[in-house]
């Protein structure tokens, strides 16, 4: 990390010596070991609903604040490299861009571990980052290409990381809330410990099967978080003209729910460690994250339509999550404002190369076209689901098989060949 | 008759633990499949005999060629006898023994814990292994399904009932996107091994909402398998054989037959999910049908028979894939095909077949292929209705009449 050299990339040294002390690098611990606990109080209250509100005050440290800058830093800079993308038609389909929400993703993570399993929409790519993802899978996945993370085969809105338990990445708006709280009951029925944050979004707030999934949750004491990431607008519906209660936090009833600012990421780091206890005694709780896109809901929305210029400007201006924590970082004088820009070099130095290995790397086989639609399993099968593949006793099965008569079965239905 | 048999090996580890109390730990992938190993023996139709020769077991292997069917009375080799039980009986052993066998394996649906299932599939089951097993769920089958789903992603076994097979369209959207397709959009890294069942089919006088017929709705989500089951043998087998896959595996029962009663072997066995069942070999035509229709294709066998006819009869049982090799064969020899269905006429299971069918054999084929589903109508609530919007066994002779003339 660039701030490490702090010690020695001083440029001019003799300059320094007109300087305060306090600003000589060289007397100032590397941030990003340094883990001396800094208080900070959150932007706003939370709002609480049938709960006890947490405090306002947040502990945290240099080297906390240093990677949620830097790790911002970079979900900011790929959004960004992923419109660019797009625009040059090398990314296709949907994309949904999640610059300005970069908070919710990196403070949930602070308050989590990996056991933890996180499920969202599909405004997916940094959630995913947060959660281990790198970049090559990021922009190979968007380009469809073999390094991707699912392949190539899902897209934009299908990043899944099993091993870091990110269960994605769903294209059905709402879809995904059910599912998580399936994740919650597995984690109930092994005994694991760990919590489910099921993310959707102000539109999908209105989904029936949320509030399906939010009595279950509740009857069966599900460790449930149902973190709710609005950002105002469903699509281009604002959310005055598509919830008749846009107190989201409020509409579990029967659930408790806190409202969080959700650009300020230290606030969201609150809040999930916050919800994580109370699920893990308690139940299913609701988050809401106020929160703000500065992009359309995807790239063939321009965004402005239903919203105004001076809207966004105003929130990258008071709000923006990444902007809130360099005040901090400088206000504590935890690093200079070189350094920080510095990172930001480091990290657009390390998207365009993420892009350019991503650029190189080949779209998937034909054969592709056929794998994993069916997994192996038993050991049994005489031909196997799909016939596209050997079974278990290494014959293939699409066009051969030992048959007394010695003919030929032609597969189920393609008579294409495979295209070259 | 091709029956598989599967050495239980190791499945008495797991049957040690007493079910209430259970901790299952995070083991769900690689070890368990280690207790489920393959010493499988195939027994095809043609009565030859493969081993597996990657078998690890060194158990001995019960090695019995049944011809089961439900007409007549078994015809059981020289082991074991047998016991008797009705086919909803068959589907509670089956997921019984699947539940005590593997820790992974619980229930989800309206009334299957406490009430013991709405057709008695699941009786006595919460008592045995507990509530948070056997899970009582609200009427909510988009999110219980879901639910469903979520935990099969994290390597649990959930057995998802709908009370009726129609209700499960409410639940559509999770069996298509996320049931079928996140194996593939994952690039596999997620499977779902979870098995979704209920009663469908044309019952008596039970309504248009609750007589519907889903598999022609859902046989073209990619990724998911079909079986229906139609005795208490293949019941059995095709509920551990789909509870053990890995794949999602839609399991239709029908609301008739509930209470057929069979003689099933004692010893623990699978039905391959992907195989066709002869119910009865022949030389004229080739009849295949599935489920209900099966008993009036035999009853109407019955009548062919005694007219000079010989068909030959196959339970299709995998509507997904379908087993083409069996019914390939068949085709080749008798060169006619009548297919008796109880989906409607458009977009059916029938109609599909037809066109497999016709793709793959057509140079076999000495006739049209004849399709006999039920009308494209709502299922009417009178009976004398009801009655004619299903295949009856006097148009199944009918059509066996023209076929081979």
């Amino acid at each position: 990390m660039a701030l490490s050299h702090l010690a020695s990339s001083s440029p001019s040294r003799s300059a320094n010596l007109l300087k305060p002390l306090s600003s000589v690098i060289s007397l100032r611990r590397p941030i990003s070991t340094d883990t001396t606990p800094i208080t900070v109080e959150t932007s706003v209250p939370f709002t609480a609903h049938q709960c006890e509100a947490p405090s306002r005050t947040v502990q945290t440290n240099a080297k906390e604040l240093a990677t949620f800058f830097r790790d911002m830093v970079v979900m900011r800079r790929m959004e960004i490299a992923a419109d660019s993308l797009y625009k040059a038609k090398l990314i296709r389909g949907f994309c949904h861009l999640y610059d300005g929400q970069e908070a919710v993703a990196v403070g949930m993570e602070a308050a989590l571990t990996k056991k933890d399993c996180i499920i969202t929409s599909y405004r997916d790519h940094c959630t995913f980052v947060a959660r281990g993802g790198t970049l090559l899978e990021v922009f190979a996945e968007l380009m469809g290409r073999q390094a991707g993370c699912s392949k190539g085969k899902g897209g934009s809105m299908h990043f899944y990381k099993k091993d870091s338990n990110f269960y994605g990445g769903h294209g059905i708006v709402g879809a995904q809330v059910p599912l998580g709280c399936g994740l919650a009951f597995a984690q109930k029925y092994c005994k694991d410990e760990a919590v489910t944050f099921a993310l959707y979004g102000d539109g999908a707030a209105n989904q029936g099967q949320l509030f399906e999934a939010l009595n279950i949750s509740a009857l069966w004491d599900l460790p449930a978080i149902l973190v709710c990431e609005n950002n105002h607008y469903g699509m281009g519906t604002a959310e005055w003209r598509a919830a008749k209660s846009p107190a989201y936090y409020k509409r579990g009833d029967y659930a408790p729910g806190l409202k969080v600012d959700g650009m300020d990421a230290l606030a969201v780091k609150q809040a999930c460690a916050f919800a994580k206890e109370h699920a893990l005694k308690n139940g299913p709780i609701i988050l809401e994250m106020d929160t703000y896109r500065y992009h359309g809901h995807s790239m063939s929305d321009p965004g402005s339509t239903y919203r105004t210029r001076d809207e966004i400007t105003g929130v990258r201006q008071e709000r923006d999550p990444i902007e809130r924590i360099r005040k901090l970082i400088l206000s504590h004088d935890l690093s200079t404002d070189k350094e920080l820009k510095d990172i930001e070099k480091e990290v657009r130095k390390e998207v365009d190369d993420a892009i350019a290995q991503a650029k190189e790397n080949p779209v998937p086989e034909p054969s592709e076209l056929f794998s994993d639609v069916y997994a192996k399993g038993l050991g049994v099968e005489s031909f196997g689901a799909d016939r596209k593949e050997k079974n278990s006793h290494g014959r293939h099965l699409d066009n051969t098989r030992d048959d007394p008569s010695g003919e030929v079965i032609i597969g189920l239905c393609f008579h294409n060949p495979l295209p070259a | 008759m091709a029956a598989i048999f599967q050495g239980v090996g190791a499945a008495a580890t797991l049957s040690s633990s007493p079910s209430n109390s259970f901790v299952p730990k995070k083991f769900l992938t690689s070890p368990r499949r280690s207790f489920c190993v393959p010493s499988s023996v195939v027994v095809r139709s043609d009565g030859s005999v493969n081993f597996d020769l990657n078998s690890k077991s060194r158990r001995a292997q019960q090695l019995v060629a049944n011809a089961t069917k439900a007409d007549s009375s078994a015809a059981s080799s020289s082991s074991n006898p047998g016991h008797e039980l009705l086919l909803f009986e068959a589907l509670r052993e089956g997921l019984e023994e699947e539940m005590e066998r593997d820790p992974c394996v619980c229930v989800m649906g309206e009334d299957v814990g406490h009430y013991g299932g709405s057709y008695k599939v699941t009786k006595d089951l919460a008592k045995k292994f507990g509530d948070l097993r056997v899970l009582d769920t609200p009427i909510a089958e988009n999110s219980f399904t879901g639910m469903g789903i979520g935990a099969a992603m994290t390597g649990l076994r959930p057995v998802v009932e709908g009370m009726n097979m129609g209700f499960l369209l409410l639940a559509f959207n999770q069996i298509s996107n996320n049931c079928g397709m996140l194996h593939y959009t994952s690039g596999g890294q997620f499977t779902i091994p979870i098995v979704i069942r209920g009663p469908g089919g044309v019952g008596r006088q039970l309504g248009a909402e609750h007589s519907q017929r889903l598999e022609s709705y859902f046989q073209s989500i990619p990724g998911i398998q079909m079986v229906a089951c139609s005795t208490p043998y293949n019941a059995k087998g095709l509920m551990k054989a789909a509870i053990r896959s890995e794949n999602p595996v839609i399991l239709f029962e029908h609301v008739l037959l509930y209470n057929l009663k069979e003689r099933i072997p004692d010893e623990d066995y699978i039905c391959n999910l992907e195989e066709a069942e002869m119910v009865r070999p022949g030389e004229h035509v080739t009849i295949l049908t599935y489920s209900r229709m099966r008993y009036h294709v035999m009853q109407a066998a019955k009548t062919l028979v005694n007219k000079g006819y010989d068909p030959e009869v196959i339970d299709i049982r995998s509507l997904k894939p379908f087993d083409l090799y069996t019914i390939g064969n068949s085709v080749k020899k008798t060169h006619r095909v009548l297919i008796v269905e109880e989906c409607m006429r458009t977009g059916g299971i029938g109609a599909s077949l037809t066109a497999a069918i016709t793709e793959n054999f057509n140079d076999y084929l000495d006739a049209p292929i004849m399709c006999l589903s039920s009308q494209d109508v709502p299922t009417p609530y009178a009976g004398t209705l009801e009655e004619w919007t299903v295949v009856q066994p006097a148009q199944i002779v009918t059509a066996v009449e023209q076929l081979c003339q």
